[in-house]
């Protein structure tokens, strides 16, 4: 156990100097954290000076995992265990999975998520990446030699609420305080901006292992405002991996990949990939796949590669041209254009994009790091490092929320590329006589119809008074914050009945699941669970402490008499709660402080609005 | 200023039709940039909570505020005169006939070009009517008129967005 800090007496350390904030991109074929040390963002190697960990877990039997480069080089001979592209099963159903039949694991189909069979029992994706995060979290504190203070974790712009729930849930079992979610191109952007003082309007092109996202931001004096978003989070390099795998065995055998073993499968799949890589270079390449018993030499050229997956690149460019069209501008109204994640190493890909543009991509920030050094300068400046107005991020969500209406239409309520966070209210009534309980089902998508949409959660709301057709008014609400995470809530409006529902329970996991799943053998969780959860009660009580005492400092002349001392003795006891051992003593205490502090937050909230404002006077009329 | 401000209080501007996009724009930022809750990010439990109320509020603002559609609906519901789109569909007959002729040019039109010349005169017709907004809202006050003719924006628009798909479905 790392020994406790004590510093000199009258000598505390500044808190906001302890603030190890790190940025993780958590990647579909590879992940990576970074921190902003000595005012830069840099990538954290690992003890061989490896920055990219690969995506890549392998469960070794009897408790055994691997983790990274050693899991990755177990890949060939233990493709059934050893679980790679946990990314994209995150958030997903069987039936979602259109190319599960591709894939060399056991899936089991499971209500919300697949799970994956492994010689350790069923494996569910939020636990692998789970392995991945908690990896990535022991070197930054092995880095730092130092505690944690949060994490900023990057998702696919185009990620829906399911997937960002996965993934949120991931950052909880390896014990990460997510900051915030931010979009993988979002955090590019950043990385770019601040380096290059760049203004105007941007596209980002990403295209990931696994996933595919555009977005279109605008940048105004450290202000990064996204105007639309579009993408496909089942498009990356692991495609051009398969086309080529399924051209290059379609010529010399004749077979389809769905009908090798999973050992075969993937050596096929490697050989392509290795194949990918060189012609990105060469003309052509030469190479060998690693059979079981036997070794087939091979040859490939870069023609034959661009014609197997013309198509793929030629779906990107559509996709960017619909985000072009929701945002209302044309590809000449672009002033750069930045190129993210390892697939946009290949020459047919950079070559269309600059066609599509007419301008050459902006690449001089390393592709396979530039999301997560820019998840750390946002993670940086969300710790309290950054100077006000130096960088404000307003993302917006990716995909219309709604509710099923009679004849399994779709009512949109929230639509896609609103800013976030966002609220929305609407009004639907009873459809028969007498009628006093209503489901709520909440879908993600922008068809019409219900079946052609994801469905996120079904709640009900009962109690409501019998009355005629059409004479009640539900009120339902959504909110979404600035993770990109729905609430919903519905009220009869009449009767206040009220009911609720933070959606996730219908795919995600629950907190039960949670628990028992930290409480399992999971191999890096803290052994010793009460104790983290004291820990945990004493980090916030601090924060809170903190955060109290730095606003009445700055202004303390909004309260009223009396009111300071009601604060200040809120924070003794909250001190004198954290100084002790008691958990729930510790939460009561950080419980009612924040209680006791809300109208004094509300208040300041005026305060600073008015501010924002001053000097702007009403327009004369 | 607190949560139940108007628009128009919230971004300092002045109660009317006409609106300067940069200007709206450049609030909104300066409005987030205090009340974000990145902003807040390791602050105590109740500033999060303020800050998400007051970022939800100024967003839903500026949604309606850059919007002439729902900006005119706004102005006319803050007069006194509610849009009920839902159950006042009375159109006058002219505009019903445009409607249908609309709709039969769409189904009718089999490739990109045709559709885009239609997306050209619907993208006209908006620009007229939220040109009269603009009169009958700042000029004459007319809120009943003003919300007849925001109703009928509101048709033009739907028709807009299903012509906007049917391009979708053609270049995709």
């Amino acid at each position: 156990m790392a020994l406790l800090q004590i510093s000199e007496p009258g000598q505390s350390p500044d808190p906001h100097q302890r603030r190890i904030a790190v940025g993780i991109d958590l990647g579909t074929t590879h992940s990576l954290v970074a921190a902003v040390r000595h005012g830069a963002a840099e990538c954290l190697p690992d003890a061989q000076g490896r920055a990219i960990l690969p995506s890549v877990v392998r469960y070794a039997g009897e408790g055994r995992r691997q983790i990274g480069h050693d899991a990755l080089a177990a890949q060939g001979h233990d493709a059934e265990n050893t679980i790679a592209s946990a990314k994209r099963l995150m958030g997903r159903t069987l039936a979602d999975l259109g190319n599960a039949a591709s894939l060399p694991y056991r899936l089991v189909d499971r209500p919300g998520m697949v799970g994956i069979e492994t010689r350790e029992g069923l494996k569910s994706p939020v636990e692998v990446s789970a392995e991945i995060l908690a990896s990535l979290r022991q070197r930054a504190e092995d880095t730092f030699d130092d505690e944690l203070f949060g994490a900023v974790i990057t998702v696919p712009a185009y990620f829906d609420d399911a997937q960002r729930q996965a993934t949120k849930d991931a950052a909880k079992l390896a014990g990460l305080n997510v900051l915030r979610l931010i979009n993988e191109p979002t955090a590019a952007a950043i990385a770019y901006g601040l380096d290059n003082a760049s203004e105007g309007l941007y596209a980002i092109y990403d295209l990931g292992g696994g996933t595919f996202d555009i977005s279109l931001l605008r940048l105004t004096r450290g202000v990064f405002e996204v105007v639309a978003t579009g993408g496909d989070s089942a498009l990356g390099g692991d495609d051009y991996d398969e086309r080529l795998a399924q051209a290059l065995l379609q010529r010399e055998r004749a077979q389809p990949l769905s009908a090798l073993s999973a050992t075969d499968k993937r050596a096929w799949l490697q050989a392509a990939r290795r194949a990918k890589e060189a012609l990105s270079i060469h003309e052509d390449v030469e190479l060998d796949v690693a059979l079981t018993g036997q070794s087939l030499p091979l040859r490939a050229s870069a023609a034959e590669f661009h014609a197997a997956t013309a198509d793929l690149t030629q779906r990107t460019l559509t996709l960017m041209r619909k985000v072009l069209r929701d945002a209302q501008v044309a590809p000449a109204d672009v002033n750069g254009v930045v190129l993210v994640g390892g697939s946009t190493r290949m020459p047919q890909v950079r070559a269309a994009v600059a066609g599509f543009f007419g301008r050459e991509p902006l690449t001089n920030l390393n592709p396979d790091e530039v999301v997560a050094l820019g998840a750390a300068i946002q993670a940086h400046a969300l710790a309290g490092h950054a100077q006000d107005s130096e960088l404000l991020l307003l993302d917006v969500i990716p995909l219309s929320l709604g509710l099923e209406t009679m004849g399994g239409l779709v009512e949109r309520i929230i639509e896609r590329n609103t800013t976030i966070p966002a609220a929305q209210a609407q009004e639907f009534t009873t459809f028969k006589d007498g009628q006093t309980a209503m489901a709520l089902h909440v879908v993600q998508g922008e068809r019409e119809l219900v079946s052609d949409c994801r469905s996120l959660a079904r709640f009900e709301l009962r109690g409501i008074p019998p009355m005629v057709a059409g004479a009640a008014r539900v009120r339902v609400t959504f909110q979404v914050d600035a993770d990109g995470l729905l609430n919903v809530s519905a009220r009869e409006v009449s009767s206040g009945v009220e009911a609720a529902i933070l959606v996730k329970p219908s795919y995600g996991l629950s907190d039960e699941q949670i628990t028992t799943m930290l409480q399992e053998s999971f191999a890096t969780a803290e052994t010793d669970m009460p104790l983290r959860a004291l820990r945990e009660a004493k980090v916030d009580a601090e924060r809170m402490v903190l955060a109290t005492r730095a606003a009445l400092q700055a202004d303390a002349d909004l309260l009223e008499p009396g009111e300071r001392e009601g604060i200040e003795r809120l924070v003794t006891q909250t001190e004198q709660a954290a100084a002790g051992d008691e958990r729930d003593a510790i939460e009561a205490a950080t419980r009612a402080l924040a209680e006791g502090t809300e109208h004094f937050a509300a208040e300041r909230m005026n305060r600073g609005i008015r501010r924002a404002l001053a000097g702007r006077s009403v327009e004369e009329v | 200023m607190n949560l139940s401000s108007s628009d128009f209080e919230l971004f300092g501007v002045a109660m009317r039709f006409e609106q300067d996009p940069a200007v709206l724009s450049e609030r909104w930022k300066a409005l987030q940039a205090t009340a974000h809750p990145d902003r807040f990010a390791s602050g105590g439990a109740a500033e999060q909570r303020v800050a998400m109320q007051w970022s939800v509020r100024v967003n839903e603002a500026y949604q309606r505020l850059k919007d002439p559609l729902k900006r005119a609906a706004y102005l006319c519901t803050l007069h006194g005169v509610a849009i009920d789109a839902e159950s006042n569909t009375a159109m006058p007959a002219e505009f019903l006939v445009q409607q249908m002729q609309w709709r039969e040019a769409l189904d009718e039109a089999a490739d990109e070009p045709a559709v885009d010349a239609l997306a050209q005169q619907v993208a006209g017709a908006q620009r007229d009517m939220i040109d009269s907004l603009r009169t009958l809202i700042d000029q004459r006050q007319d809120w009943p008129a003003a919300a007849a003719q925001v109703r009928a924006l509101m048709f033009v628009r739907r028709f807009a967005d299903d012509v906007a798909r049917r391009i979708e479905t053609l270049q995709d």
